[in-house]
Parts: structure tokens; C-alpha cells; sequence
């Protein structure tokens, strides 16, 4: 890729998109019995519609928490967040989104189909409409075949593909993944890299990512979120030019390796304060 | 020279059968003082023992190395004890039975070992031929086990107030049928069924009820502790008492019996549902309702089904325990409890052995439902490609 296609590129976009994710001054502190724990602090992000956004960091430094608030399913104790101009829990009211946990968390008494079309059972779509919908979700994972198949008749990275056709059945704009590769070899990691952003390119989904590689995130996002520990916090927001239809082959190339190394040196820096 | 592995339980066959043919059959009729009986006047044993040598001998050397041969030494043992029954009722061995008999009953216990044993470990891989031998090791070791009770209580003479024969118990098993029928129908169809769903399902309600509402928890737990731990036979009287002499007062010890281990278990079923996939249900927006049956019950069902397979033997139990505590003249707990005053222990056994029928089929029947409703569950999976 040429420095004139990378500035195509971002002349291409419009120049102000919806703010799919707006988030002031976020924090989160858990009490516990050895006294408060701050996971999140000072925590400022705009997430726009069509973003792929990773949110890297260490261990502990609350990536997972505040995917999780945006999902609802922790409440922040400080800050403002909206998600679609609502609140967090008006949002997963409206099943705003999907969301794609660390393990594939498939029901084991149900089929590989009923599992994908849990989520439309629960929204009482019809039999039909939901069969449709598991099948062209599966499609989209290259699943369509195991259908009738148990979720432990699968190989883990199938299954993961599995869940992550669930969260896609009932078509949310916004998809929130939580480590979903972590587990898997470096392969099948690869595979289901390429397939993830095959299909952020043709959905125009906005993707939220937790992850804790940095080649993961530098290869996949628009937006890498830099994050560090005791508080959690983010350290940096490093906007990348790939294209969307980007290949692996793009790991090789000096913008790739320019951005990795910002990130290398963001996350040295956030662990720096410890030491 | 090639190694030779000795077959020694059919060398121990072999040379029992041998001994059996020397060794006096049968003692000394205190009446005649002569010998009861002698092998040589009973050809169908004598030809059995001489069986038992030949086959034992044979196999010692070449070993029991197929299922065929395993069939082999099985249907010799079943020619054996045929005999032996025969010796036993026709030629007046029964009481008498000495040295020369109780060798032989060796030499079959040890073809029948063996075979069984080889049959136990036999792997096929058509489903028909293995499920026939997973199904003949506990048939065949279950009547060698009703063989051994019938020679040894005949042959010893053991009086039949302290334990009959199991074929006159097989016999009044038979020829009480209408009075079984009878009881059968009272204690396990009225009472012990009717006990059973009602206790079970009371249960499992109570169970989503305290799930439901945070305070039962901790009120109702401690309670329905306390009621389980009521001794049965105290109980039972107090049932009578309040609900009449026929099934409803033993249903209702039913109730007080299997109500605990349902709501423990069902309330513990519950909660198996790891975080990550209530979790799951919280990202769609699932309710109360939705979540417990599409996530909490199902992931609960091995659960409730360990309380209804123990529940399933406790009413049958609890049924024929209540029945000592003032029936109608008919039921399985009065028949035991009468019969043994009138000393016919016969029919005694025959009601135990219509209790153990029923309540392994009914075992049985709860297992089976488990075994299809919870068949994705790591203990029953069958993997298919």
C-alpha cells in the first residue's frame, strides 16, 4: 500500500460520523472488603459508527470492565456514557448489541442451530424468520453444515465461530467481543482474524475488540485504545489508515510495524507508573 | 517349546468335578443309617460330573479364548446345575447333600466364573452382539446367585422360617398372583406413585419459589431440613390419624419424605448455571421467566433427576413402612406385616420380591427418561460424527 492510497483512504471518509459509543469522564470502583478497587477512572472515548476499536492493555487494566459497562452489565460509579444517544441499559433493552464473550458459552442441550437462535427466540421472532436467520448467520462463519451438530461435537475454534454467528442473528449494529480469540492457536487465530474483518467490511458493523496482542489489534482496528493499570485509564487513542479489505500480508509492511511499536511503547510507559 | 498358560479356573473345574466323582455324594439317613444317595444311581449327575472333568480338562489346555468357548463351558455349568437341582429333589439329596456335592457345586461355580467373565469382557463393535453379552453377565449372575440360594439352603436343610428356597418363593410368587396384583396396585400404584408426584412436584415448585423470592431461602431451607429428619415411624401413626387408614395417609408420609431431597437438589440445580451465560441472557434482555427455562432449568435437570432416582426407591419405602401403621386389609406393608405372624415366610419373600421388581423398574424408568432428556450432559454423551 502506497502513502497516496492511505491518503485516499482517509479522504474518503466523511468527515463527521454518529458517535455510536459516547463516553465523558467514565469511572468504576469496586468496594470490596480490602477496601475500594479502582477499575476504571478518567475514562474519555468516542466510539463512531463504523469503527473497529481495540482496547488493549495489561491484565487488569479494566479493558474488560468497560466493555463490560458498555454492555450493561457492570454500572459505572462516575462519568457519563450513552450508547446510541440512550443509556447502557436502555440499550440492551433495545438489544443494541451482540456480544461475543472469552469462552464460547454455546448451551450444551442445545444444537449448534438453537443455540444461534436463542437470542431470537427470546425476541419471539418466528420459527421460520428464525431458522432463516441462524442459517445466513452460520454462513457468515462458514458453519452452514453443522446446523444439527452439539456444541461439543466441535472444535473450540468452532465453537467460538459459533457463538460469535449468535451474536451476529439478530443483526446489531454494534458487536462487542471480549478476548474472543484468546484461547485459540495462532493459526485458527489468524483465520478467524480475516474472517472477522471480511465481515465488518461487507456489514459496516462497529466493532468494539478486547484483546491482549498487539499485532491482533494493530491488524484488525481503525481505532487502537491504549489502556494501563491501578486505575484503569487510557493512555492513548492511535488511529490507523489500513483499508478495510486489508490482507495479512499488511503485518509486513512499515506502517504496521510504526503503529506496534507505538503501542509497545504506550503500554511500557502505563506500566512504567508501577514500577 | 512354546509357553502354556494354564486355564486355572478351569483347572479348579476340572479337578473339583473329579473329586465330586470319589467323594460320598450324600450323608447318612439317621432313620436307615445307610447312605442316602449314590452317584452311580443318578446317571443325568454322574454325567454331568464326567462333563464338567472332560470340558474342564479340555479347556485347562487350550484355554477359554473366545466367546464361543465361553458359551461353551456356560451351557456344561447350566447342564451341571440342572442336574445337581434334579439330584437334589427327585433322589432326596436335599438335606443330606456331603462332600461329594458341595465339590461339584465348585466345579460349576468356577466354569460359570469364568465364563461370565470372559462374556464381561467382550467388545464388539455391533451394538446387537455387545448389548446381548452387556446384557447376559448380570442375567446369568444373577441366577447362578438364585442357584447358589436354592442348593445351599436344600442342601443343608436350612428350616424355611429362617430362609426358603427361591423356587417356593417363585411358586407362592406364582400362585398368589391376584393377591399380589392386589397389593401391588394399593401400595405402589395409590400410595407410593401418587406420594411420589405429589411430593416431587410440590417440590420443585417451592424450590422455584424460594428462588424466587430471597427470604424463603433462608426460612424454608432450615424448615424443610427439619421436617425431612422426622423419624418415619413416628411419623406415619400421625398420618394415620389425619388422613384416613387407606393410600392418602401414606402418600402423605410420601410427601414429608421426598419433599426435602427434591427442593435441596432443585434449589442447587438452580444455581449450576456458570455466570457467563447468565451473562449471555442479560445481553438479549432476557427476563426472569425466559432465563429459568431456557438457561436455569435445563442446566438444573441432572439435578432434579438425582432427586427423583432417589426419590423413586424412598417412596416405595416409605409406602410399605406406613402400612405397619393401619391399612385397609390389602397393600404390600400389610401382607408382610400379617404373614410374618402367621409365619408363612414364603410369602414374605414374595413380597419383597415384588417390591425389589417394582422399584428397580421404577429406578429404572426414571433413569431411562434422564437418559433422554439430559443426553447432552458429559456423563451420557455419545459422540456422532
Amino acid at each position: 500500500m502506497t502513502l497516496k492510497q492511505v491518503v485516499d483512504n482517509v479522504a474518503a471518509m466523511p468527515a463527521s460520523k454518529k458517535a455510536v459509543v459516547d463516553i465523558k469522564d467514565l469511572s468504576l470502583t469496586f468496594q470490596t472488603a480490602d477496601g475500594p478497587v479502582y477499575a476504571l477512572s478518567e475514562v474519555d472515548l468516542t466510539i463512531e459508527e463504523g469503527d473497529f476499536v481495540s482496547f488493549i492493555g495489561p491484565s487488569g487494566c479494566g479493558k474488560t470492565t468497560l466493555l463490560r459497562v458498555i454492555a450493561d452489565l457492570e454500572k459505572a460509579t462516575g462519568g457519563e456514557i450513552s450508547i446510541n444517544g440512550v443509556s447502557p441499559e436502555a440499550a440492551r433493552e433495545a438489544r443494541a448489541y451482540g456480544y461475543v464473550f472469552q469462552a464460547p458459552a454455546l448451551l450444551p442441550w442445545r444444537s449448534i442451530e438453537r443455540n444461534v437462535t436463542l437470542p431470537l427466540e427470546i425476541m419471539d421472532l418466528s420459527k421460520e424468520e428464525r431458522i432463516k436467520r441462524a442459517h445466513d448467520a452460520l454462513k457468515l462463519v462458514e458453519l452452514n453444515g453443522f446446523e444439527k451438530k452439539f456444541p461439543w461435537q466441535l472444535s473450540g475454534g468452532m465453537q467460538q465461530r459459533a457463538s460469535i454467528a449468535r451474536a451476529l442473528s439478530f443483526d446489531a449494529d454494534l458487536l462487542l467481543m471480549d478476548e474472543p480469540f484468546g484461547a485459540l492457536d495462532e493459526i485458527v487465530r489468524d483465520h478467524l482474524n480475516e474472517q472477522l474483518l471480511k465481515l465488518w467490511a461487507r456489514t459496516n458493523k462497529t466493532v468494539a475488540f478486547v484483546t491482549h496482542s498487539i499485532p491482533e489489534a494493530v491488524y484488525l482496528s481503525s481505532k487502537i485504545v491504549v489502556m494501563s493499570p491501578r486505575p484503569g485509564r487510557i493512555i492513548d487513542v492511535i488511529e490507523t489508515k489500513f483499508p478495510k479489505d486489508r490482507t495479512l500480508d499488511i503485518r509486513e509492511t512499515p506502517e504496521f510495524l510504526e503503529i506496534a511499536h507505538r503501542v509497545r511503547e504506550g503500554l511500557r510507559a502505563g506500566h512504567g507508573h508501577d514500577e | 517349546m512354546t509357553q502354556v498358560k494354564l486355564d486355572k479356573f478351569c483347572l479348579v473345574g476340572a479337578v473339583a468335578a473329579l473329586l465330586a466323582l470319589i467323594f460320598p455324594l450324600a450323608g447318612i439317613d439317621g432313620d436307615t443309617g445307610k447312605q442316602v444317595a449314590f452317584v452311580g444311581d443318578i446317571p443325568g449327575l454322574a454325567s454331568a460330573m464326567a462333563l464338567c472333568v472332560i470340558a474342564g480338562a479340555a479347556f485347562t489346555w487350550i484355554g477359554v479364548r473366545t466367546i464361543f468357548h465361553a458359551f461353551i463351558i456356560l451351557a456344561v455349568a447350566v447342564f451341571g446345575a440342572w442336574q445337581a437341582i434334579d439330584a437334589l429333589y427327585d433322589y432326596g439329596v436335599a438335606g443330606y447333600a456331603s462332600t461329594g456335592f458341595w465339590l461339584f457345586i465348585i466345579s460349576l461355580w468356577a466354569f460359570v466364573w469364568r465364563a461370565i467373565d470372559v462374556i464381561a469382557n467382550y467388545h464388539s463393535l455391533e451394538t446387537v452382539k455387545q448389548q446381548s453379552a452387556n446384557i447376559i453377565v448380570p442375567i446369568a449372575f444373577g441366577v447362578w446367585l438364585l442357584f447358589v440360594w436354592e442348593v445351599v439352603v436344600s442342601g443343608f436343610g436350612v428350616p424355611q422360617v429362617l430362609l426358603p428356597p427361591p423356587s417356593m418363593i417363585g411358586v407362592r410368587f406364582v400362585s398368589s398372583t391376584d393377591t399380589m396384583m392386589a397389593d401391588f396396585y394399593q401400595t405402589f400404584v395409590k400410595a407410593a406413585l401418587s406420594g411420589y408426584v405429589m411430593g416431587c412436584g410440590s417440590a420443585f415448585l417451592v424450590a422455584i419459589a424460594v428462588d424466587r423470592v430471597p427470604f424463603l431461602k433462608r426460612g424454608l431451607l432450615p424448615l424443610g431440613n427439619m421436617v425431612s429428619a422426622l423419624p418415619i415411624i413416628g411419623v406415619a401413626p400421625i398420618m394415620v390419624m389425619w388422613f384416613g387408614f387407606d393410600w392418602q395417609s401414606k402418600a402423605a408420609v410420601i410427601v414429608i419424605m421426598t419433599f426435602f431431597p427434591m427442593l435441596v437438589n432443585t434449589v442447587t440445580g438452580l444455581n449450576a448455571a456458570g455466570k457467563l451465560e447468565k451473562d449471555l441472557m442479560a445481553t438479549y434482555a432476557s427476563g426472569y421467566w425466559s432465563t429459568l427455562f431456557r438457561l436455569r432449568l435445563p442446566a438444573a435437570m441432572p439435578f432434579v433427576f438425582n432427586a427423583l432416582k432417589i426419590n423413586s426407591t424412598l417412596a416405595l419405602i416409605g409406602a410399605i413402612v406406613a402400612e405397619f401403621f393401619g391399612t385397609p386389609i390389602v397393600g404390600m406393608g400389610f401382607r408382610i406385616s400379617t404373614e410374618v405372624g402367621r409365619m408363612n415366610i414364603d410369602m414374605v419373600w414374595a413380597e419383597i420380591a415384588l417390591a425389589a421388581l417394582a422399584g428397580t423398574a421404577f429406578y429404572g424408568a426414571v433413569a431411562y427418561v434422564e437418559r433422554k432428556a439430559t443426553s447432552w450432559h458429559p456423563s451420557f454423551r455419545v459422540r456422532r460424527h
